[in-house]
């Protein structure tokens, strides 16, 4: 019952700040004078690729303490963070092109951010596949578990691709000059709005789906005491 | 309004992929507690 209402309380407010979030996209923020409208975008997409790195370093240290601890809860959790990572990360690279599309004439460009978030999807698509491709369930986690570790070595690369390359793709939250590039205090507000909505959301998604892979182990657990009882 | 359309994708993209992942997760959980509570009810009877 605690689980439950933990829950719903998570899934009311996740829900009440992305209302918040939409409306403050909408109907408060100003249009960006440079881009026009489809800058809007921006509100959603940058807090969307910070959760994929959150999600992605929870990865990391859960498959940590699961090599160090081996107990089944760590990798639960690592395991949940990263599909639920996979999904944010998803949605980077489908906003990031339709914004990119009537901005910088292009779906797409092997440009330093865009290339290596597309990496850090691979490496974390490999992550969720490894586990099918052992032959114990045991193995398939601790293979998974070092590459979540690895894996993480490129969300700094994409942090810092922009500074350390020529790229297209721009520098916002903090400019290549130093400063924030967004100047509005409304804007600024906006985002921070949106990053909170984001993270209320992700701290769900990620109750439910390990929730899901605590039931999914209870039950191969009670399967097995089935089959022992003959 | 320029480039509306491309606003329209972006958000309808991330709704409906959210949505869908919330209902596939939802479907889930609510299967795993059924097949649970039938493994645990068949142990009772044993």
């Amino acid at each position: 019952m605690g689980k439950t209402l933990l829950g719903n309380v998570l899934a009311g407010v996740a829900g009440s700040a992305m209302l918040l979030a939409v409306y403050m996209v909408f109907i408060y923020v100003p249009t960006d004078s440079a881009q026009g409208i489809v800058q809007r975008v921006f509100y959603f997409h940058v807090p969307i690729a910070i959760m994929t790195f959150v999600a992605f370093g929870v990865v990391a240290v859960a498959s940590a303490m699961f090599l160090w601890r081996g107990t089944r809860a760590w990798d639960r959790l690592a395991h949940s963070s990263g599909e639920v990572g996979m999904v944010f990360c998803t949605l980077v690279l489908v906003t990031g092109p339709i914004w990119a599309k009537p901005i910088w004439g292009t779906w797409w460009t092997w440009d330093a951010r865009l290339t290596t978030t597309l990496i850090l999807w691979l490496i974390y698509a490999g992550y969720l596949m490894m586990r099918n491709v052992t032959a114990s369930g045991e193995q398939g986690a601790r293979y998974a578990a070092i590459l979540g570790i690895v894996g993480v070595i490129d969300i700094p690369i994409i942090n810092r691709s922009v500074y350390w390359w020529r790229t297209i793709h721009p520098a916002v939250l903090v400019t290549r000059e130093g400063g924030s590039g967004l100047s509005d205090p409304r804007m600024q507000a906006t985002l921070g709005v949106c990053f909170a909505a984001f993270f209320l959301l992700f701290l769900w998604l990620l109750f439910v789906r390990n929730e899901n892979a605590r039931l999914q182990d209870a039950l191969e657990d009670i399967r097995q005491r089935v089959l022992a009882r003959g | 309004m320029e480039n509306l359309n491309f606003l329209f994708a972006a958000y309808t993209a991330v709704w409906v992929l959210l949505f869908v992942y919330i209902l596939v997760l939802s479907r889930r959980n609510r299967s795993l507690e059924k097949d649970i509570e039938e493994l645990r009810a068949m142990l009772q009877r044993r």
